[in-house]
């Protein structure tokens, strides 16, 4: 008899729905988001425009859902270089160990000793603001949480008996690493996946926010936080959708991970 | 005579550690002296002694595992295998049983697919476990069943010789009986040889051929089954069966 497991089933049913919005805006808005309408400035939510505009007259609906998908391109792709080197690296360390690992495991606890929003803001301060180098900024900040995780889950399983039983029947390192010690990592990777997805999502919304991320004219939810604060008094729905929709995508990742976590340990 | 498939000739090792913390000289100490015995074809041997006895070094010597030593570790077969004590370690618990028991055949690369599925499938059944526990984990079986998987895994691959190291101390006395009957069943079957680890005497009168015992590195005494369970000559020897009886 397998258990109700809420924590999933909303998880998943809020990350899908989210995920198919932002899909849609990949391919349909309702209207431009980048053209400004002065007979529509500053409207507030109606059948026209369900989001209202802001006060360039643009369609709140519209950017908000190019934004997220601005968001979540990059968060994925600061996720997947986090997760691939991470991968990496973790598993050499921890199965060969040694100085090589000795130094790798200090390298990071020092990239995680600095705050990680301070070094996101001197590797753009250095490369310049844009998408590709915030991608690569948190991205690097991301390999550290990855490399430590992967590398436990190593550290553990390569002296187990089954581990030392594929040795005897001749499996080469890499085949270990591979074929034998990954499986066994999948589940701690996958909550680690979500929440360091969560992660990116709000570093980027904070760069952007501060003008570091996504360069507008492009929406990013970031930026458009910053832009309504100016107009909080007149168009306070902007601030809060905005708001909503990254609390939502979070909120749905967090409880995916959740119920992914306690489903593997029910298992 | 046959030829011995396992010859150790005056095997001694050390290993360096450092006396008085991480600045403290380095010390050369030996761990194993002087160890000379052969296994045979077919025969099970028994190494027997207290914990700190050596036997695991001497396990990892065989299994060419160990850097520092002196003397000769001579094998005439391919690479001996292994059962380990603990079957809930020994199973690899990402994996399903019929992936664990085909990848020691995928690594040796003789057969083809069908042919690997086909020797998992008749394996399991030599070991008292049906066709249907090929899509099975290892979560899901006992450690009885466990320890039957770990003795198909090492055996599918027709090894000359397998190291049981403990192989029923962690299980149940019944099960006990069923697997050392596996054991022998597989080396009616295969002409296995058995390098038997234990403690427990009991278990090793049942099963083996001879006697190795150990103490403090070196082996104290060695012979045929009967004859030291009947007279044996060694102090040690002697209060080993006087405990276990």
């Amino acid at each position: 008899m397998k258990k109700y497991n809420g924590f999933l089933l909303c998880g998943g049913i809020l990350t899908a729905a989210m995920l198919l919005f932002i899909l849609l805006g990949c391919f349909w808005t309702p209207y431009d988001t980048t053209a400004m309408d002065p007979n529509a400035m500053e409207q507030s939510p109606s059948w026209q425009h369900l989001m209202g505009t802001d006060k360039f007259g643009r369609d709140i609906l519209s950017r908000v859902m190019e934004g997220a998908a601005s968001s979540l391109f990059i968060a994925l792709c600061v996720v997947a270089i986090g997760c691939f080197f991470g991968l990496i690296i973790g598993a050499l360390c921890g199965y060969y160990g040694g100085i090589a690992d000795a130094i790798l495991t200090r390298v990071c606890d020092s990239i995680t000793a600095f705050p990680s929003f301070l070094l996101a803001l001197v590797i753009i301060s250095v490369a310049g603001p844009g998408t590709y180098n915030i991608i690569f900024a948190l991205g690097i900040l991301f390999i550290p949480s990855f490399a430590r995780i992967v590398r436990t889950e190593y550290v553990t399983c390569r002296d187990l008996n089954y581990i030392q039983s594929a040795r005897l029947m001749g499996a080469g390192d890499l085949r270990i690493m591979v074929a034998h010690i990954l499986p066994n990592t999948l589940t701690v990777l996958l909550s680690a996946l979500t929440i360091g997805f969560n992660n990116a999502i709000l570093s980027e919304a904070s760069m952007s926010f501060l003008g570091l991320g996504v360069q507008p004219p492009t929406p990013s939810l970031g930026y458009m936080l910053n832009e309504s604060r100016s107009s909080i008094n007149s168009t306070p729905w902007y601030m809060l959708f905005v708001g909503a929709t990254i609390v939502l995508l979070v909120l749905g990742f967090s409880l995916l991970g959740e119920g992914l976590q306690r489903q593997a340990q029910e298992d | 005579m046959d030829k011995p498939i396992l010859e150790i000739k005056n095997l001694s090792s050390f290993y360096e550690r450092r006396a008085g913390g991480i600045f403290g000289e380095k010390e050369r100490v030996q761990i194993l002296h002087d160890i000379s015995f052969s296994i045979l074809p077919g025969e099970t041997l028994a190494l027997v002694g207290e914990s700190g006895s050596g036997k695991t070094t001497l396990c990892k010597a065989i299994l060419g595992m160990l850097k520092d030593y002196t003397g000769q570790v001579i094998h005439r077969s391919q690479r001996p295998q292994m059962v380990f004590q603990d079957p809930f370690s020994s199973l690899n618990p990402a994996h399903t049983i019929g992936w664990i028991l085909e990848e020691p055949l995928r690594l040796q690369g003789k057969l083809s697919k069908q042919e690997r599925k086909a020797a998992v499938v008749e394996m399991l059944e030599q070991v008292g476990l049906g066709a249907d526990y090929v899509n099975r984990k290892p979560d899901e079986l006992s450690g009885g069943q466990r320890q039957r998987v770990a003795i198909a895994a090492a055996v599918i691959t027709r090894p000359a010789l397998v190291i049981a190291d403990e192989p029923v101390s962690a299980l149940d006395v019944t099960i006990q009986a069923q697997i050392l009957e596996l054991l022998r069943s597989m080396q009616r079957r295969y002409g296995l040889s058995y390098l038997f680890i234990s403690h427990d005497l009991n278990v090793v009168y049942e099963l083996c051929d001879r006697v190795l015992v150990m103490r403090d590195g070196r082996i104290v005494e060695q012979g045929d089954v009967q004859r030291i369970y009947a007279n044996p000559q060694h102090e040690y020897t002697k209060q080993l069966l006087k405990a276990a009886q």
